[in-house]
Parts: structure tokens; sequence; C-alpha cells
């Protein structure tokens, strides 16, 4: 119950934020829809998560409130707008209607097979010694997944470093 | 942080991070270091231990925060952290695979267990941490030369 | 089931966003509420009811917990974000100094 009403808030708060005209207030309005996730994990009982979440979106909003502030212009609609808005609706509408057909397929909500995870979840704790099961799964079953990711955040900043470096001479 | 010129926030502002900037730290530390054993783990120890780092740039002005870690710092620092990560993987190789957990297991509920996990953890939570850190002050040194 | 349906909505949105909007930010967030939406149909998925988080007490006797496998993979993705938004918003600044528009159909010499 509790779900359905985080769901719901979280469907304004992203109409909100794509509709509205001032960057700033849209940025504010992503926050929300952010904590309201942090608040869904919790609901979840996923504790890691909500933590990672919540810190992660605290520092996405301070650098996107970096980027966007005192950079308004106004846009003036031009083009075949009618035509174009429609046709996205149209398509979008279509995908709805046959994800609703593709989802009486899942197991219900509440029931999972759970046929890999029952051997993590018997011998996580003789096999590894952490009490902490996600950290045992990421950490020492599945870690080649972790150094993924580790080298995709290091190609980030290395990427990030390298679009904002100034060209000059020395003086 | 002694000093009070036009750069920066205002007074009340820079009076409360020199009293809490420290404890956010502290609690950034703990929890990279408590993975196994509570909620957290490296990602989310890291990210706070550079949400740290930002509050002082954001308070005191890009300045104070620079002279405290510069670029050439937190690259060295970022980089020790990746190869950490590495050398731990790589130790499992006396133990028979790629990744194998091979230290004592000890008696779970305890600091010093799990194997190899600590370890990983904190070099996790050095790279994040100072990489997120490092893409911040890019960004604030490209707005500061701006012509 | 209603629960699975509301998810893929808010990724619609967020699909519309990316899609029909002109400004470059808010082409930033749409993609931003994507990932929030694929992120929580994964957590979706491995819900139990009645189950507890997935650490272990020191007085248990029943092992009914939620499943660890899909959050594990959903923590990898949060940071991975985090990433990407950086990246992105990187270059907008970029385009911004060198256009001095953050208008998608201004921005058309592919040379210089």
């Amino acid at each position: 119950m509790e779900l359905h009403i985080l769901l719901i808030f979280m469907i304004f708060a992203a109409i909100v934020s794509l509709e509205i005209k001032d960057l700033l207030s849209s940025v504010v309005a992503i926050g929300a829809v952010g904590f309201a996730l942090c608040l869904a994990f919790l609901v979840l009982k996923a504790p890691d998560l909500a933590i990672t979440q919540l810190v992660v979106e605290i520092l996405c909003l301070v650098i996107l409130i970096r980027a966007t502030i005192r950079k308004d212009l106004p846009l003036v609609i031009e083009g075949r707008w009618v035509f174009n808005t429609i046709s996205t609706l149209v398509f979008v509408g279509i995908f709805l209607l046959f994800s609703w057909w593709a989802l009486k397929e899942l197991p219900p909500f509440g029931k999972p097979i759970m046929a890999v995870v029952r051997r993590y979840l018997e011998e996580g704790l003789s096999k590894t010694g952490a009490v902490n099961l996600d950290t045992a799964v990421i950490l020492d079953f599945r870690a080649y997944d972790t150094l993924g990711e580790a080298t995709v955040l290091f190609t980030s900043v290395i990427g990030l470093m390298a679009i904002l470096r100034r060209p000059g001479r020395k003086e | 942080m002694i000093n009070n010129p036009k750069s920066g926030m205002t007074l009340i502002v820079k009076t409360i991070t020199r009293l809490t900037v420290g404890l956010i730290l502290l609690f950034g530390i703990y929890i990279i270091l408590h993975g196994h054993l509570s909620p957290g783990g490296g990602f989310a120890g890291g990210v706070i231990v550079a949400l740290s780092f930002v509050h002082i740039m954001l308070a005191f002005g890009k300045d104070v925060a620079m002279s405290k870690i510069s670029i050439g710092l937190a690259s060295n620092l970022e980089s020790i952290g990746a190869l950490m990560f590495l050398v731990v993987a790589l130790m499992g190789f006396l133990g028979g695979a790629f990744f194998m957990n091979i230290l004592a297991k000890g008696r779970p509920f305890e600091l010093f267990s799990a194997g190899t996990i600590p370890l990983s953890n904190i070099s996790i939570g050095i790279k994040v941490g100072v990489g997120l850190f490092a893409i911040f002050m890019a960004l604030v040194i490209l707005e500061g030369t701006k012509k | 089931m209603v629960l699975y349906f509301l998810c893929l909505v808010l990724f619609c949105i967020g699909l519309y966003g990316v899609l029909r909007k002109r400004n470059i930010v808010k082409i930033i967030i749409g993609l931003g509420i994507i990932e929030y939406a694929v992120n929580l149909f994964f957590v979706l998925l491995g819900y139990r009811f009645y189950g507890r988080a997935p650490l272990h007490a020191v007085d248990q006797k029943i092992l009914n917990m939620v499943d660890p496998l899909p959050q594990a993979i959903v923590l990898t993705s949060i940071v991975i974000g985090l990433g990407i938004t950086a990246l992105l918003i990187a270059i907008a600044i970029r385009i911004y100094e060198r256009y001095g528009t953050f208008d998608i159909t201004k921005i058309k010499r592919l040379k210089g």
C-alpha cells in the first residue's frame, strides 16, 4: 500500500520536473523523485541501497545546480509541434499496451522463485565470514562486476578531466 | 581556514562547517570500515567522504580547499586506490583462482573477519571518494577561469 | 502487478522527456528519470512478503530473507549513473560556452 503512494508521488514529481519552465525548479523536483526512491528502497527492505541512493542523489543535485544556475533562456515553439507530440504519445501508448500483456508472465509480486540465491543464503556466512550478505555477494561471489564498475568510474573521471581542460600557454 | 575574506559563504555557514565537517569525514570512514557487519560498504562510504570535501569547498571557496588537496594529489590517490583493488584481486592467485578469498575467515560479528573483504572495501572507498571530489573540483576550476 | 506497470509508466515519462524536449538540461533530467525507474524495477523483482533484510542477526532461527542478488546489481548501477550524469553535465557546460545557448535546434555547426 505504501509503495503505491510513493510511486504515484514519483510520477507526479517527474511530470512536474519535465514541464516547468524554470531550470532551478526542475532540478529541485528531480531531487524530490530521488528522495522518494530512497524511501521506497527502505520499504522494500534494502538498507544498503537506501544509504547509497541518498548520498548519490545529494551529490548529483549539487553538480546539477552548479551547472544550471544563471543560465536560463526563453524557448519559442516552432515547426510541426502537434504532429510530433501526438506520434510520440501513440508510440508510448502502444509500448505500454504490449508491456501490460508481457508483465503477466512474471511471477506475482512477493513470491519470487529464487532458484540461484538459495545457495548464497545458506552458505554465505560459512564460506565468506561476512555478516552482511550484500557485501559478501558484491565483493566475494561476484567480484568481477565490482572490478568492471571501478573501471567505469575511472573512465568517467578521466573523460571529464579531458573535456574540461583549458588549452592555454603557460605564463 | 582561519581567514574570512570575501570568498565563500556567510559567517554562520563557515562556523557550522568548522564544527561538523570532521564528524562527516569520521562517519564516512566508519561506514567504510564496518562494511561487512552493517549496511553500507565501500561505495556509500566513499561518497560520504567525497561529500565532506565538497562541503569544505562550498563553504570556504576554492582556494582553501585546493590548499588541502590539489588536483595532482587527487589523481595520484585515485590511481593508488584502483591499483590496491587489483593487488587484492591478484593475491587470490596464491589460493588457486583470481579473486579468491584467502585470508583467515575469523569469527563472525568481529571487526577483523571475513578475509579480504575489509581490504577491498578500503581500496574502493579511497577510489570512489577521491575520484568524485576530483570531478567536482574540475567543474569549479572551469567556472573560475572563464573569460 | 500494478506496481510493475506503474514502474514502466515512470520509464515512459523519462523516455518522453528524452525524445521531445529541446533544452539539453531537460534531456539529462529525463535520462535520470529512466535510470530511477529501471533500478526500482530490479529491486521490486526480488521482494518477498514478510521477508527480512539480508543481514544475519545474533539470535536468528528462520532464514527468510529478501533476494540479495538484485540489490548487489542495483548498488553498482546507482554509482555508474552518477558518473554518467556528471559527464553529460560537463558536455552541456562546454556546449553553452561555445554556442551561447542550450537549445538543440541551434547547435548545427559540426566543424570548428
